[in-house]
């Protein structure tokens, strides 16, 4: 008798912790995690601390910020991610704040948005290519306009900052879109009737709301900008002016089957990013971050 | 404190329609500075839209509204600074209670000294002062809601908006919440525009009633004349006439209806409206009283459900072709009783 109550005041106490069967549901999900995200991360983090010459742990880390060629990566790869993101981001506002609400042809709308999405890098290499090529349509204009020489705009930054940011504005334009969806109209009705101009309430109303998502939407946009890898191979000038970390990790260690160091180029890509988001994040928390919903 | 009055605000033939379906057809209403208006009606009738397009929330598709002469219907919110308590408050979460009921001033550019001496009058005048530094979501349902009047007020505007302001409260702060409204609006000398679908809400609040239907104006007119004398069947309704007994028309003259009810008894009530054959008699629950004797203006039912209320009794009973019937009364009921209900002829209305 006592037993049973025991056993049943037991999984009460649990449950009241949040310790019940439906934390099953989390073994898939974690199962999944360690195997194909914790497990390569730790197994890479200890490669890339034995050198393949020999020598200190460190030696990898060294020689890639002695070595001009492979550190200037960092700054490359920063000077195509930050701007990338950032374009999308704030493009995507005024865009969004558009499209809030219903109106006739919104999904039509959406759908061209948020097509670049399905076509893949490749195939957007390759549409920039053609277009903004030498002879494509942009230079054939531009040449008709009355240029002396065709724009230089494919095989450089340009090409990749170009490529960047055509993949990576669907994704901040559907978060944008979404965070801006879950601000309460009203609130801005409200602030109207108070006597708050059009400019006003953006300012003072949706901006502030809107700021942590847009925070959110800037770290992803930034991440998926920071990984470029076929985009800077196929439009830009991957041995010089688009040298990026990934470019510079797939060479070492593929081509130079210096595993240790394609590693220690990973590891130190994630710690970029690391910084970079937790500068975001930490911006972020300055920030109002509660309900959007109007009644609070 | 005080509003900005006004002598006369006019709508002419309101109109707003979404795509087909008409919410405001044609609203005609004069509202005269210094007056507490309500619109009172069922879900759906169209108040909130009738309150938009006075806010300027809503653009009209058809009529104007003018402010003494000069037409507003024209101007953006920001513009017509009338003030408005919404019905989910609307607080902006991210600013403390003293921010939202400065925002208006701010937005004005008030000077910081100006700015803080109303905001702390306000805050003073729906007793917030222990509140004042708290955000929106550290606040009870009522202490938002006072936020959200004092928001609206602040700015003295010449017309207050409110749509059903209490309806997210529980019953005693309702009661509690309703006192204050009117307190406010008398000493402060607002004009208030205050939509409700609760009848004793708009009773106890209003100089003056606005019964919607369907985006149509039923009735306009005091809290008496429309409990009183509801100008049709839907007003009855709303006013408290739970029992809309189907009859036919026996005799009618000016002001009385000679009726007959499907069980072939004799009513004699109030001729409300031109009758035909095929007629209604409201009766109100309360004015029935239980007698011992057949005679005039006497109904037979059967007891089915008897709900103890204190004081008295609501009884659900039946007449004998099935209509069902809702009494109130002080004499003791039960289930399966045969009763008399005496109906005064001049508590009888009758309706088309
Ligand atoms: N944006 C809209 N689009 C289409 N129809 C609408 C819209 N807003 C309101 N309506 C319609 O207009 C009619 C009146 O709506 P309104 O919101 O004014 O009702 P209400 O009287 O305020 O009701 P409630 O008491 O439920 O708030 C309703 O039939 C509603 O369906
Ligand atoms: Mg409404």
């Amino acid at each position: 008798m006592t037993a049973v109550t025991d056993r049943a005041s037991l999984k009460h106490r649990l449950a009241e912790k949040g310790v019940d069967r439906v934390l099953w549901l989390l073994v898939p999900g974690a199962v999944f995690v360690v195997l194909l995200f914790v497990y390569p991360f730790l197994y890479g983090l200890q490669l890339s601390f034995q050198p393949k010459g020999g020598g200190s742990p460190f030696q990898n880390y060294v020689t890639f910020f002695q070595d001009e060629y492979l550190a200037e990566t960092v700054w490359i790869t920063l000077r195509l991610g930050l701007p990338a993101a950032l374009f999308n981001v704030l493009a995507s506002i005024p865009i969004a704040f558009r499209m809030r609400g219903r109106f006739r042809g919104k999904r039509a709308l959406t759908t061209l948005l948020v097509v670049p999405i399905t076509l893949g890098t490749v195939l957007t290499a390759e549409g920039l290519l053609a277009f903004f090529g030498p002879t494509g349509w942009f230079n054939r204009i531009w040449m008709a306009l009355g240029a002396d020489e065709p724009a230089k705009l494919t095989h450089n930054y340009w090409g990749v900052l170009f490529s960047l940011i055509i993949t990576g504005f669907p994704f901040a334009f559907l978060l944008t879109l979404s965070y801006l969806s879950g601000i309460d109209p009203t609130l801005e009705q409200a602030a109207a009737t108070l006597g708050a101009s059009r400019r006003q309430r953006f300012r003072t109303i949706t901006m502030p709301l809107l700021a942590p998502g847009l925070a959110v939407t800037f770290c992803l946009s930034f991440v998926l900008a920071f990984s470029v890898f076929p985009s800077a191979v196929m439009v830009g000038n991957p041995a010089g002016e688009t040298h990026v970390m990934s470019i510079a990790a797939y060479e070492t260690a593929l081509r130079d089957n210096d595993f240790a160091m394609g590693s220690a180029i990973a590891m130190l890509m994630a710690l970029v990013m690391l910084i970079v988001i937790g500068v975001v994040l930490v911006w972020r928390t300055t920030l109002y971050r509660g309900a959007t919903g109007g009644k609070g | 404190m005080t509003g900005q009055r006004f002598a006369e605000l006019h709508l002419d033939h309101v109109r707003r329609a979404f795509g087909d379906t008409v919410a405001l057809q044609g609203m005609d209403l004069t509202i005269k500075g210094g007056e507490f208006v309500a619109l009172l009606g069922p879900s759906g009738c169209g108040k909130s839209t009738a309150l938009n397009c006075l806010a300027g929330l809503l653009p009209l598709t058809g009529g104007r509204i003018t402010l003494d002469g000069k037409r507003i219907d024209d101007l953006p919110p920001e513009k017509r600074g009338f003030g408005m308590v919404f019905q989910n408050y609307a607080l902006f979460p991210h600013m403390s209670v003293r921010r939202n009921i400065g925002f208006g001033l701010s937005m004005r550019k008030t000077a910081k000294a100006e700015l803080n001496r109303r905001v702390d009058e306000a805050v003073r005048l729906v007793q917030l002062e222990e509140h004042q530094h708290k955000f929106p979501a550290q606040l009870s349902g009522g202490q938002q809601q006072r936020v959200a009047i004092a928001r609206a007020i602040v700015l003295e505007p010449p017309l207050v908006l409110m749509d059903e302001p209490l309806s997210n409260l529980d019953a005693a702060l309702r009661l509690e919440m309703r006192t204050e409204i009117r307190r406010l609006h008398q000493s402060l000398g607002l004009t208030t525009v205050y939509v409700t679908h609760d009848q004793e809400e708009a009773l106890a609040l209003a100089d003056r009633l606005v019964v919607l239907r369907l985006g149509e104006v039923q009735q306009v007119g005091s809290p008496e004349e429309v409990y009183a004398h509801p100008v049709n069947r839907y007003v009855a309704g709303f006013m408290g006439y739970r029992n809309m007994i189907p009859v036919s028309v026996s005799a009618q003259d000016d002001d009385q209806a000679t009726v007959r009810t499907e069980d072939g008894i004799e009513l004699v009530g109030v001729k409300r409206e031109e009758l035909s054959d095929k007629a209604v008699a409201a009766v109100r629950p309360e004015d029935f009283t239980v007698v011992s004797e057949a005679g005039d203006n006497t109904l037979e039912a059967t007891v089915e459900i008897v709900e103890y209320h204190g004081r008295e009794q609501a009884v659900e009973a039946r007449l004998k072709n099935g209509e069902q019937l809702h009494v109130r009364t002080n004499s003791r009921l039960a289930p399966g009783d045969t009763i008399r209900l005496k109906v005064p002829t001049e508590r009888v209305l009758v309706f088309t």
